[in-house]
């Protein structure tokens, strides 16, 4: 390719320098104008390659270059907030030619602008992201521990492998994860289930808290997290990188590495690909058996991006096979009250990298077609196709030889068409507007041999939105939108019928009864839900460059169908779970500001919120029911209205050249309004400092050190009285009890060693948890049963080529 | 052309896609294999005498309905009985024995016996491949009349051997239900 575009400019210089010798006398002259609203562009600098001739764009966009001779010729403009582009041109005689630049430097793709070009998705709402370089830093981690980086983010665990995000306190289904424009479907209902995402395979993150983006649903009450790709350069170029993690806690790691090849006219293809294999994890004082992970990654795309039109493919696989800490696995409730009373794990067994039962395996497949078009004057329309398959297995500790036969089998496929419009040719206002299509399938195979924790579904989605931005000045930028879903879902269930009758369902649901068959009943629920969002908010900017934003977001949620269907034991959390078939929407109300000031040494952020919460769907321990394997805490869902309120503070300050400071707090608060208490599972209050010391000339050397205290959440519901038979009385089961607050200390240092043509390396120490730290932490569904990770030191090789 | 092309291969592949999912077809039953719904224990007199069965019987399995709990009668003082544990899955038809697989398995198993009242001593009469207590068979010896608990717990992976107390052995429970009884 190089030797192409050489061979044409030693031509041109040619053609041009024979040409003098022509007749040479001819005007080019024309307008330049934006691609976009036609605006004249001044400024813009044309050249003829390969001559002496250029010229400048006037106010009024006009431009003119006397002196050209006949023949070919190749004009080059450029403007300051334009993509350069370069136009073939046959010159005969005078010639008129408009030129439409493009300056909308987010479409640019231009390498060198990475990182500064990741745009807010929303004009008012709190948002922030996360950059290339520090999700590099938790490549062996999860994209829940990545998230914690920002305030207002924290997590819900079940051990150190399975980390569901969390927004403002909520998580599960009221956090939205779209993966490079595709809305991840991996039965996010469950308090187990992580997302099925290989962090190393997003260019960045950015998280919205609370529900003000309406492009991707409306559904999001906690948020949404948009993962995307990199921006791949519309120029000839082959690069790539790999990394290499080294983990002392689970004494394994893993290597990532991807390639990409672009090429000037638009088409690319990368490569990418992930593995990571970790044994027992460690606690400071024991192993945390069975606690080993397997993770294999992989994504392939390719596409032809163009200013005009373009379109992409993708397909992505994710397989991870999770051990679950063997302490973790009970029988009944006195097995549950002797884990909370003994103070370590029962099953302490010697480092293996076995991962044994109970484990967890899932694969998600996605597939992703994109297209889209651009139209002059006028928007960029979009069309979109994508395709997820996500299949679990969850093996238990089972009698007899089924200990290769999962408890839990469980296929989720999902269609969805979605098509957009975003009108952005006006300078005042702009328009989005949106339809999708969605068709869901489950399936929960028999062959288990146990009762289907979750049914046999159909569900069937349709959305449409309406974003609208008015730009009132230079100052005020306001917004609204609307968005309306449709969901159904068309549900085969049995029941025992026991059950059936004790949750009063005979009294109501009696004609969706399919068949009797004595101690089982089938069940065809469906049901459909209509749900509205809206949002409206402004962002300001003040004269002293500080910004408020304040945006308003109501929000609906249909339930989930763990919300709707669960029923019966288990094993897992030793607890009988009850959904209920009456469950319906829920709603929310939010109100977010943001204030941010930055002055020369240093600024801060102030976020804080109110959401009001009508129906909130919630799981809680509400008694005790007895079987043969001795009493069970039975967990309802039951729906409230709950208030949560909270503040996220960030500030960071430049001490010197060298020394720099960020600081971070977060606070959530929910109640239950109707009964006048505390929501389950907010996350405690906490305070992070951090004192990074950087010097660039010594090979971009950098060393920091960070502190987090994680306050004792002081607000639990209370814990429940059982019968325990072991016992033969009733005790007070501390479900609820919050471990104490801590305090963990983490030291992170990097360099980077160029090399020739263009290669780097990059090394990277971590260490978490550096004082070995005895610990347990309220979200961590393990906490009852054992502490959490002692001291972590990961080594990071990264080479860029 | 080529716009419409790529539209309506996206098109078609949507549809294909759309068009191969299932249809609406009714899912299999399951009834669950490894569910112990019966504990039938029986007590033998070893001189002769009146048998006495004790039993819990939970047919929905964890659904919630409780146990069902019954003794068969009153057991004689100071008495030495013969003790056997049947287990039964009876949501399948014919029931299925489970005892066998505790059997087939017996070095993850083990039932314990803890007793209040009247009853002088419990002891095992079986042993697992590596001479560590099972439980499916044991001894009852009543003390003097009055009234008596016997807790029946079975246990699953217990550490083995154990003290004998189920705090030593931990393991999952697979079956506990606690039986009043009345020596006389």
């Amino acid at each position: 390719m190089h030797i192409k575009t050489l061979i044409s400019a030693v031509l041109c210089v040619f053609v041009s320098y024979c040409s003098t010798a022509q007749d040479c006398t001819y005007t080019l002259h024309g307008t330049i104008n934006d691609y976009h609203n036609k605006t004249a562009l001044s400024g813009a600098t044309v050249i003829i390659a390969g001559s002496r001739l250029s010229t400048i764009s006037d106010v009024d966009g006009t431009y003119k270059i006397q002196g050209l001779c006949k023949g070919n010729i190749e004009l080059e403009v450029s403007h300051p907030e334009c993509t350069s582009l370069i136009i073939p041109l046959q010159i005969d005689g005078d010639t008129v030619f408009d030129i439409k630049l493009e300056h909308h430097l987010e479409e640019l793709d231009e390498v060198k602008v990475v990182g500064s070009i990741i745009q807010d998705k929303t004009n008012s709402a709190q948002e922030k992201t996360l950059k290339l370089n520090t999700l590099e830093s938790f490549s062996v981690g999860n994209l829940g521990d990545a998230l914690k980086e920002l305030s207002g983010v924290s997590s819900l665990n079940t051990g150190a492998n399975i980390v569901k995000p969390a927004i403002h306190g909520l998580n599960g289904s009221r956090v939205l994860i779209l993966n490079d424009g595709v809305r991840m479907q991996d039965m996010e209902w469950g308090a187990e289930h992580a997302p099925n995402i290989d962090i190393n395979s997003a260019g960045s993150i950015s998280v919205i808290k609370g529900a003000s983006a309406l492009q991707y649903g409306g559904d999001a009450i906690g948020g949404t997290i948009v993962m995307e790709q990199e921006k791949i350069p519309m120029k000839d170029t082959l690069y790539g990188k790999t990394l290499l993690n080294g983990v002392s806690n689970g004494r394994g790691g893993n290597v990532v590495s991807e390639l990409t090849k672009a090429y000037k006219s638009g088409w690319f293809v990368k490569g990418q690909g992930a593995y990571k294999r970790m044994g027992d994890h460690e606690a400071p004082d024991y192993v945390l058996s069975n606690t080993g992970v397997k993770e294999l990654a992989a994504s392939l795309q390719f596409g032809k991006h163009q200013f005009t039109w373009g379109w992409d493919a993708r397909y992505s696989y994710f397989n991870t096979e999770i051990a679950i800490l063997r302490s973790s696995h009970i029988g009944n409730v006195d097995d549950l009250i002797r884990s909370i009373n003994s103070g370590e794990p029962l099953i302490i067994n010697p480092f293996t990298y076995d991962l044994q039962n109970p484990r967890q395996k899932v694969t998600h497949h996605l597939g992703k077609l994109k297209f889209y078009k651009r139209f002059e004057g006028v928007g960029k329309w979009n069309l979109q196709y994508d395709f997820q398959s996500n299949r679990r297995f969850e093996y238990d500790i089972r009698r007899g030889d089924r200990d290769n036969t999962p408890s839990i089998d469980l296929e989720l496929t999902t269609h969805t068409l979605s098509t957009d419009f975003l009108w952005d040719a006006n300078n005042k206002w702009q328009l989005h507007a949106g339809v999708l299509g969605r068709y869901q399938d489950n399936f929960a195979n028999p062959d288990t041999g146990v009762r289907r924790l979750i049914p046999d579904y159909q569900k069937f989605d349709i959305g449409s939105f309406l974003i609208g931005q008015y730009r009132v000045n230079d100052r005020l930028l306001l917004d609204s939108g609307i968005r309306y879903d449709f969901s159904k879902i068309d549900a085969k269930k049995y029941y025992r019928t026991s059950r059936w009758e004790e949750r009063g369902y005979d009294d109501e649901y009696q004609d969706l009864v399919v068949e009797d068959l004595g101690t089982q009943l089938l069940v065809n629920p469906v049901f459909d839900y209509h749900n509205i969002s809206t949002t409206v908010g402004g962002k300001y900017r003040f004269k002293d460059y500080s910004e408020l934003k304040i945006n308003y977001a109501l929000a609906q949620r249909a339930p989930n169908p763990s919300e709707l269907f669960s029923d019966g034991l288990h094993h897992s959390a030793s607890r009988i779970e009850l959904g209920d078939l009456r469950i319906k929407s829920e709603t929310s109300h939010k109100i977010a500001a943001s204030y941010e000031k930055d002055f020369k040494k240093w600024g801060f952020i102030l976020e804080p919120f109110a959401n009001w919460i009508q129906d909130f769907i919630l799981l809680e321990p509400t008694g005790v029911e007895y079987t043969i394997r001795g009493a069970f805490p039975v967990w309802e869902y039951r729906q409230t209205d709950a208030r949560l309120l909270g503040v996220d503070l960030s500030a960071s300050a430049n001490w010197t050249d060298h020394w720099k400071t960020d600081h971070k707090f977060s606070l959530v608060k929910g109640k239950d309004l109707d009964n006048d208490g505390a929501l389950i599972n907010i996350p405690a209050a906490n305070f992070r400092n951090k004192l990074i010391f950087s010097m660039p000339q010594w090979n971009n050397f950098e060393a920091s050190l960070e502190s987090q205290y994680v306050f004792r959440q002081n607000e639990a519901p209370d814990n429940i009285m059982v019968y325990s038979p072991e016992q033969q009385q009733d005790v007070l089961l501390e479900i609820n009890t919050p471990p104490d607050a801590y305090h963990l200390l983490a030291f992170g240092s990097k360099m980077e060693f160029p090399f020739k043509n263009r290669t780097k390396l990059t090394t990277s120490l971590t260490v978490n948890n550096l004082l070995n730290t005895n610990y347990r932490d309220y979200l961590n569904r393990q906490r009852f049963f054992a502490n959490d990770l002692g001291r972590n030191i990961i080594l990071q090789l990264k080479f860029n080529y | 052309m080529k716009t419409i092309k790529i539209l309506s291969l996206l098109m078609f592949v949507a549809v294909t896609f759309t068009a191969c999912s299932d249809d609406d077809e009714t899912p299999e039953e399951i009834n669950e294999e490894e569910t112990i719904t019966t504990m039938t224990v029986t007590l033998v007199p070893d001189g002769g005498g009146a048998t006495i069965i004790l039993q819990s019987q939970d047919l929905d399995g964890d659904g919630p309905n409780a146990p069902d709990v019954t003794v068969s009668g009153n057991l004689a003082a100071n008495t030495a009985y013969s003790g056997s544990v049947v287990l039964l899955n009876e949501t399948e038809t014919p029931a299925e024995n489970i005892t066998e697989e505790v059997e087939e398995e017996s070095d993850e198993h083990q039932f314990f016996y803890v007793t209040t009242g009247s009853i002088a001593s419990v002891t095992y009469d079986d042993t697992d491949a590596d001479g560590n207590p099972v439980g499916l068979e044991f001894t009852l010896t009543t003390a003097d009349a009055g009234s008596a608990t016997m807790a029946v717990t079975l246990r699953h992976q217990p550490k083995k051997p154990n003290d004998g107390t189920l705090a030593d052995a931990g393991g999952e429970t697979d079956i506990t239900q606690t039986f009043n009884l009345t020596v006389e």
